[in-house]
């Protein structure tokens, strides 16, 4: 098992390692690596610098952290559920940013600090929603009635949306389905900082809780019979990855696929527990939305395509592979 | 000693007590069964005992100490409980399912020891799993599902044991191995409370019998003292005939045909 888990991790750090540099030497202005690590180190011409330092570097930081943070949600989400279609955008989350988004852009607030905040309070909100949907039909716990009870916020929060679009002038649709498309253009080094601490809080709250929830994935008794406090365990991890959702979708919009494709990609490797599976995640979901920026960009210029869509085109033939693998 | 006190406990929204006024005591070295018809409170009894179910009266206590004053980890340190049901969500090989055993050890960041290893030796040698621990779950069979199970709380070295229906999915020789597995940890000192359907077993193997009919205690005692024709019919609204085992000497149920008009 630990050896395994040594060469997984060597093997995705090698692939996120590869999918930054190129992330940073490839695009417009196409780079040598010795240029790149020239620049890195602050020598080089100016331009060279100022590109890779103000806008390649925090571009492919942020889609690191997006990838990361969703790929550990869903982990800890799928096992703490016990489903394997639990992903964070079914909590509410991408439906609640979205409304979020959408009113923002609507109202005219486009300004770049409003757009995130916006989208984060209507993620949150859409949890908070959907915890007390949950509530109310009476499983606190339930990991059936959690996910039925997001799903059921984020179908409601699809509705608003098209109504606030139906009246909408069209540069506001524009500019609300843009964004809801994903995207890591326009990285800032505040946004990457912010995003940092969550992924990092996030994942460390994960990590100090992957044992009980390693316990939870036999079930609810089971889990309470070794000693695991199951209504506290399961609440605060569909919070946290909820939380850790939320930052991503306020820093880069909606990026589908990767919170429900990475951790089987992770899972494919043979990983089993928790502690590991988190952290290969983590490692395979950085690659995956770097690699997938990357493609975004390169594909066809000088326009851009979505990253949410390229992450899913991406994904989907891997997901098709793993399911051939389960039969 | 697990005991249980004038225990009282009602489901979410249900108007009738799941348990009314349940009391009994399962001491140590010996085996304690629970016997009594479908819905009779068997079940409720352990979910009460790992505080998935509000008391509504009483206390369940081990060793003295009330349970409901424990912290989950203290408490699973103290008594191991094999649940009736369990499916994992996702594989897991049957090694790690059994380290879940010394999940109740570790705190924080204690590492993992010797003292767990030997733990887990010894669980999946007595549980006659040695041969399983390379394999993953969604390669088990009913009947090794439930050894797994069987030797991840042995790996938790309590000093009570209690299990719902165990041997639901097993064969006569697998079966019969579980029983003797129960009788000699009751013979180390260790308190086994058994939830069972298996009457004629449970009667040679048990050193005491709570019938539960209904959420109350019907009959309790030696099996002598519950074997009762009388009693069981009157429990399980079938007609019986109580024999004696001829090998064994045991108390031994016969279920007649023919529901009696």
């Amino acid at each position: 098992m630990t050896r395994r888990f040594a060469i997984v991790i060597g093997l995705a750090a090698l692939l996120l390692a590869a999918a930054m540099v190129a992330g940073v030497a490839l695009g417009t202005i196409p780079l040598a690596p010795g240029a790149v690590l020239r620049a890195l180190a602050g020598q080089g011409d100016a331009v060279t610098v100022s590109v890779v330092r103000q806008l390649r570097l925090p571009r492919v930081a942020l889609a690191a952290l997006v990838g990361a943070g969703l790929a550990m949600s869903g982990t800890a989400l799928q096992a703490t559920l016990r489903n394997p279609l639990a992903e964070p955008y079914l909590l509410g989350v991408s439906g609640g940013a979205a409304v979020g988004a959408v009113l923002a852009v609507v109202a005219g607030l486009t300004g770049a600090a409003l757009l995130p905040l916006a989208a984060f309070a209507g993620a949150i909100a859409a949890v908070v929603v959907a915890l007390l949907v949950a509530r109310a039909a009476g499983g606190r716990a339930d990991g059936r009635v959690l996910l039925m009870a997001g799903v059921v916020v984020g179908a409601f929060a699809n509705a608003a949306i098209m109504v606030v679009l139906a009246n909408a002038p069209a540069d506001a649709i524009r500019n609300a389905t843009w964004w809801m498309m994903g995207s890591v253009a326009g990285a800032e080094w505040t946004g990457v900082r912010a995003l940092a601490v969550y992924v990092a809080v996030g994942g460390g709250v994960l990590w100090a809780n992957a044992l009980d929830v390693d316990a939870l994935t036999l079930g609810e008794e089971p889990a309470a019979a070794l000693g695991v406090r199951v209504e506290r365990t399961t609440r605060l991890v569909y919070l946290v990855s909820a939380l850790l959702a939320a930052a991503t979708v306020s820093a880069a919009g909606l990026v589908g696929f990767v919170g429900l494709v990475v951790p089987h990609l992770a899972r494919a490797t043979g990983l089993r527990t928790q502690r590991p599976l988190l952290a290969a995640a983590a490692l395979i979901g950085a690659a995956l939305v770097v690699g997938a920026d990357l493609v975004a960009r390169v594909a066809m210029p000088p326009a851009e395509l979505p990253l949410g869509a390229v992450t899913a085109l991406i994904g989907v033939p891997f997901f098709l592979t793993r399911l051939r693998s389960l039969r | 000693m697990i005991a249980f006190d004038a225990v009282a406990a009602r489901y979410p929204r249900q108007p009738s007590l799941a348990l009314d006024g349940v009391t009994l005591a399962a001491p140590a070295g010996q085996i304690t069964a629970v016997v009594g018809p479908n819905g009779s409170g068997k079940s409720t009894l352990v979910r009460a005992l790992l505080g998935r179910l509000p008391l509504e009266r009483g206390t369940i206590t081990l060793d003295g100490d009330d349970v409901a004053a424990l912290a989950p980890r203290e408490r699973a340190r103290r008594v191991a409980v094999v649940p009736q049901r369990e499916s994992a969500a996702f594989p897991l090989p049957v090694r790690e399912l059994v380290a879940f055993g010394r999940h109740p050890h570790r705190t924080g960041f204690a590492a993992w020891g010797e003292a767990d290893e030997a733990a887990i030796r010894g669980a999946v040698e007595a549980a006659g799993i040695a041969h399983l621990v390379d394999r993953s779950s969604d390669e088990l069979s009913g009947g090794e599902w439930q050894r797994v199970r069987i030797a991840r709380a042995l790996a938790q070295r309590a000093k009570a044991l209690v299990l719902d229906e165990p041997t639901t999915f097993l064969d006569i020789a697998h079966e019969m191995s579980v029983f003797e597995l129960l009788a000699s940890l009751a013979r180390d000192g260790i308190a086994v409370l058994l939830v069972s359907h298996q009457l004629n077993l449970v009667a040679r193997f048990a050193g005491q019998i709570v019938l539960l009919h209904r959420g109350t205690v019907a009959a309790a005692g030696t099996p002598n003292d519950v074997m009762r024709g009388d009693i069981l019919e009157r429990v399980y609204e079938w007609p019986v005939v109580v024999t004696r085992d001829p090998a064994v000497g045991a108390p031994s149920l016969v279920p007649l045909r023919g529901r009696r008009g």
